[in-house]
């Protein structure tokens, strides 16, 4: 897709964990049973939306919406965990490799949602498709996410939380 | 498509760890400072995370000023700035926060719906905290 982060082109970064080297002292730690981990990778980006239903008059989307209705806009930091779970690879000791996690959020989610407005830029919820409220950020956040975890072998993605402040956030775990 | 949407609220209170059940010197024993005659107050979080279908019409599983309704009703307003030995929820046991959290849980455990209580998570400080599932 052409995106560029600290001079790599994304399109040929390799877009799978790396094998690290073992260092000769946690040796013992490849002995373990299978064992899950869960691993947990945290990012921030700051997007603007407004909660808006085209079926309903503006009278009940401001009755049910109050200020996230204005149609002008607000904006958000929001903080996005991304939880994936697996064993611990017998070499690496990894689940998956956090650069790899890193790229992956970046490459499928911040390019997207990044400095962008959820409700006019983003295809998921462009043209009143969808509302972008937490709970529809963090399920699309997830269907962007999984199949390049699922591709990659290894680990199964379990949980993606998305904080739009501090005190309130939402989180989808695959669960239909 | 189910989903959880998590909320967090603060309420200042103070408490006493002690158990009539306990000697003094057991009391002392098992709770330390926490002992102390004249108790002592947090500034605790409360961490409400509700879970149940994404409704169609308006993206959420819960509305978040129903939650604010009910939380402040059922919890904030009645904990906020009290002393919580005093409640007459705790006058058969200790208000340690675990017990604070179980009993945020079944306050509200019937107040949420159509969504479902999923989790309680109480901050004593920012170094500990309880969670409770209702299980």
């Amino acid at each position: 897709m052409g995106m560029v982060a600290a001079g790599i082109s994304f399109d040929s970064m390799k877009l799978r964990p790396q094998p690290v080297k073992l260092r000769a002292g946690f040796r013992h730690l490849s002995n373990y049973e299978a064992t899950m981990v869960f691993l947990t990778r945290r990012a921030t980006f700051s997007a603007s939306h407004y909660y808006w239903n085209e079926a309903w008059s503006a009278e009940k989307n401001g009755q049910v919406f109050g200020r996230c209705a204005n149609r002008n806009g607000h904006g958000h930091n929001y903080t996005l965990e991304v939880t994936v779970s697996g064993e611990p690879d017998a070499v690496t000791g990894f689940v998956v490799d956090l650069k790899w996690l890193r790229d992956v959020i970046e490459r499928d989610v911040l390019a997207a949602y990044d400095h962008r407005h959820l409700n006019v830029e983003v295809e998921e919820f462009a043209a009143g498709k969808l509302i972008p409220t937490t709970e529809n950020i963090a399920i699309s956040a997830w269907r962007r996410l999984e199949p390049a975890v699922t591709a990659a072998g290894g680990a199964r993605l379990s949980r993606v939380r998305v904080y739009e402040t501090p005190e309130i956030f939402a989180e989808y775990r695959g669960e239909l | 498509m189910k989903a959880y949407f998590g909320r967090r609220y603060t309420l200042s209170a103070s408490h006493r760890l002690h158990s009539d059940a306990l000697s003094a010197e057991e009391n002392r024993a098992a709770y330390g400072k926490c002992n102390n005659p004249h108790g002592h107050g947090h500034n605790y979080v409360v961490e409400v995370l509700v879970g149940g279908a994404v409704d169609a019409e308006t993206g959420m599983v819960m509305n978040m000023a129903d939650l604010d309704a009910v939380v402040r009703k059922q919890v904030v307003e009645r904990f906020d700035h009290t002393n919580l030995n005093l409640d007459p929820v705790f006058s058969e046991c200790v208000p340690t926060t675990e017990n604070l959290c179980r009993v945020v849980f079944e306050l509200l455990a019937g107040e949420v719906g159509p969504a479902k209580l999923a989790q309680v998570r109480v901050e004593e400080t920012e170094n500990n905290f309880f969670e409770y599932t209702g299980q």
